[in-house]
């Protein structure tokens, strides 16, 4: 017996010590910093250790304003993303001519790089003294007035950051869940058409606990993505998020690390923790829910 | 309610579609009597299963009519037609428990029609007691035998009283011994209830055993109509008399010439009543005695005990099949290291058959 147990950990050996090295330790490392006070990783020193830097990251304007900005973003894309995609996947699977071309169609901006599509997004809602972008046109067209989405106002900017994000994350949805949907026995559909059950209930009580394992993947999938959202908001406003109003909690703990007010690891490492400890908490709920709602 | 069919027919277009169209039904007439038990049989793509679509209506004949007593339903879509149907996989929705299951039907009435709710949780009962599944109510699927899925899949079929129930396989996904038990349960429910119940299957077995009338068929085709002995003691061609009892029927070559039947170069029966021709000789498994003197000589190839029956395995060169089978009664002593047998034959347990065709020959045992 003990032969064997001295056998499986050497086959363990491998993986463990990559996921010591490389997982284990930098995250015990960030748990440390966060609590050393001033740390510096050029001179490996700090004064002091303590609650300090949660106490300046949670006061610190930029961060609140990060904190603000990701649960919305959180809020808003999540729920519709999934919800167009499921619209979209049952179109998709009701349709037969020209399937194929719309899944790909669908798909293409999966495989489109973000930083590129940004720039597209950028060009459709500018405003400049000069020209205005393809939906500032359409506004002036209806009679409104030109709004500048990337550098204007608050509630435009972050309709296009929910807007964008939105375009981006579906694809990866929609094809989750026409695969979903697809694979939804025929039986059960004729079923419910015998007993003469309405479009409706068949889609409330057959179809959506049919694929609820899925929609709760890509709910949770999203949550944790939405969070950790970075990326797409630098494709749009450029790297100084702060000034633009527009961080989000990945941004801010960039921006502590290598921004131009950077070299603060301890306070990144803490920015880093809460943003952990809040996906942790959200998907405890969303795991606590799914136990009443999703069918295995 | 009695169910008409007239001349149904359903193509369906070949896949690739240059081929011609694939006839699943063909011209398929039968009255089926109100309150009977039917067995629609065949081996499988024969057409059953679509013909069962198209009395539920989610198929579209191409051609031909359903009439329900002297309504005709064949516009109808399904859920006005009054139709249950089993499923073969049951298709018991897994996340709602056995009595939501049974619910669901009368959930969806609407208008004049809807229940309240106790009266839905009444016949939701009723249903499952008559199915005796009704200690079951909070089971969800996953957590029954397929047996007693079957059974909710059952009374989910007959909560509405349909007017018409049908079966789908309905024994396919069970062990033999549930097989045997839900098949008389089957039967006592039917009989219960006095619902038109058509059920599908590839099994002969099961459909001789239960069924008031079956229905042989073939690639879309039906080949004979009638009670089950009758079938079984009068097949119309060698496809029936091949498709039902088991063991299956022993084919052989022969041929009659001077009013004697040969099997190979045994002369085993007289016979009137046939032309001279080769003809395929169709002899039942109970139709061998075994007799000294027997004029059909089989080569012995194994006996095995089955306790009532004997069943004698041996060869003859002009048997189609490596084996002839047959079964008779135990208190017959065969020895087992002979290398022969030899047969006398039942003239009544024995078929003629034309060689072209496949069709019945009528004949006479002198």
């Amino acid at each position: 017996m003990e032969n064997k147990n001295w056998k499986a950990w050497l086959y363990l050996l491998p993986a463990i010590a990559f996921l010591g090295v490389f997982m284990v330790y930098p995250l015990v490392d960030v748990l440390v910093y966060s609590f050393e006070e001033g740390y510096n990783s050029a001179s490996q020193t700090f004064f002091g250790t303590g609650l300090y830097n949660y106490s300046y990251v949670l006061h610190d304007p930029y961060f609140l304003q990060a904190v603000k900005n990701t649960f919305i973003l959180v809020i808003i894309t999540v729920p519709v993303s999934t919800g167009i995609a499921l619209l979209i996947s049952l179109g998709l699977n009701s349709i037969k001519g020209l399937r194929d071309l719309y899944q790909t169609v669908f798909f293409l901006p999966y495989v489109t790089n973000t930083l590129a599509v940004g720039l597209v997004f950028m060009i459709l809602f500018k405003k400049t003294p000069y020209s205005d972008g393809l939906v500032n046109l359409l506004i002036n067209w209806f009679g409104g007035e030109s709004v500048d989405f990337i550098d204007g106002p608050y509630w435009a900017k972050m309709f296009v950051m929910c807007f964008y994000t939105v375009w981006v994350v579906m694809p990866f949805k929609i094809l989750i869940l026409t695969s979903a949907l697809a694979s939804v026995n025929q039986d059960y559909y004729n079923a419910a058409k015998i007993d003469g059950t309405s479009r409706w209930r068949t889609f409330t009580r057959i179809t959506l606990p049919m694929i609820s394992p899925m929609i709760f993947y890509l709910i949770i999938t999203g949550f944790i993505g939405a969070f950790k959202a970075y990326s797409d908001e630098v494709a749009l406003f450029g790297t100084d998020l702060n000034a633009a109003g527009m961080n989000t909690i990945v941004g801010y703990v960039y921006d502590m690390l290598y921004g131009d007010s950077g070299g603060y690891p301890s306070y990144a490492s803490a920015a880093a923790l809460i943003l952990f400890a809040i996906v942790f908490t959200i998907t405890v709920i969303n795991l606590l829910i799914s136990r009443k709602n999703v069918h295995y | 309610m009695k169910v008409v069919l007239q001349n149904l027919t359903k193509k369906f277009p070949n896949r690739n579609k240059k081929g011609d169209d694939v006839i699943a039904v063909n011209d398929f007439t039968f009255e089926i009597p109100d309150g009977k038990l039917i067995g629609l049989l065949g081996p499988s793509g024969c057409g059953k299963s679509t013909t069962l679509n198209l009395i539920c209506g989610l198929e579209k004949p191409t051609s031909g009519r359903i009439f329900f007593g002297e309504d005709d339903v064949t516009n109808l879509p399904p859920e006005n037609r009054g139709v249950g149907l089993v499923f073969q996989n049951y298709a018991l929705y897994p996340h709602l428990t056995v009595r939501q299951n049974i619910l669901f039907p009368l959930q969806n009435l609407k208008g004049a029609a809807k229940l309240s709710k106790a009266e839905m949780l009444r016949k939701a009962d009723e249903a499952a007691k008559l199915v005796q599944i009704d200690g079951l109510m909070d089971r969800k699927p996953s957590e029954m035998s397929g047996g007693q899925q079957q059974r909710v899949a059952i009374a989910r079929a007959l909560v509405k009283m349909p007017k018409v129930l049908l079966l789908d396989e309905p024994l396919s996904n069970l062990d033999a011994r549930l097989r045997l038990q839900t098949r008389e349960e089957i039967r006592r429910i039917q009989r219960d209830t006095g619902i038109t119940t058509i059920f599908v299957t590839h099994d002969q077995e099961e459909a001789m055993s239960i069924s008031d009338m079956i229905v042989v068929m073939k690639d879309g085709i039906v080949q004979q109509i009638g009670k089950p002995q009758d079938v079984y003691d009068n097949p119309i061609n060698l496809f029936v008399a091949k498709f039902l009892g088991t063991p299956p029927i022993n084919v052989f070559e022969g041929r009659v010439s001077g009013g004697r039947l040969y099997v190979g170069d045994d002369e085993v029966l007289r016979v009137s009543g046939a032309e001279d021709q080769p003809v395929y000789v169709g002899i039942r498994p109970e139709g061998f005695i075994p007799q000294e003197a027997g004029p059909l000589c089989c080569l012995l190839s194994g006996v095995e005990v089955m306790g009532r029956d004997t069943s004698v395995v041996s060869s003859h060169p002009a048997a189609v099949s490596v084996n002839v089978r047959s079964i008779i009664a135990a208190d017959y002593p065969i020895n087992r290291e002979a290398e022969t047998v030899r047969f006398a034959l039942k003239p009544y347990k024995v078929y003629l058959f034309r060689k072209d065709t496949e069709e019945r020959i009528p004949f006479e045992a002198v």
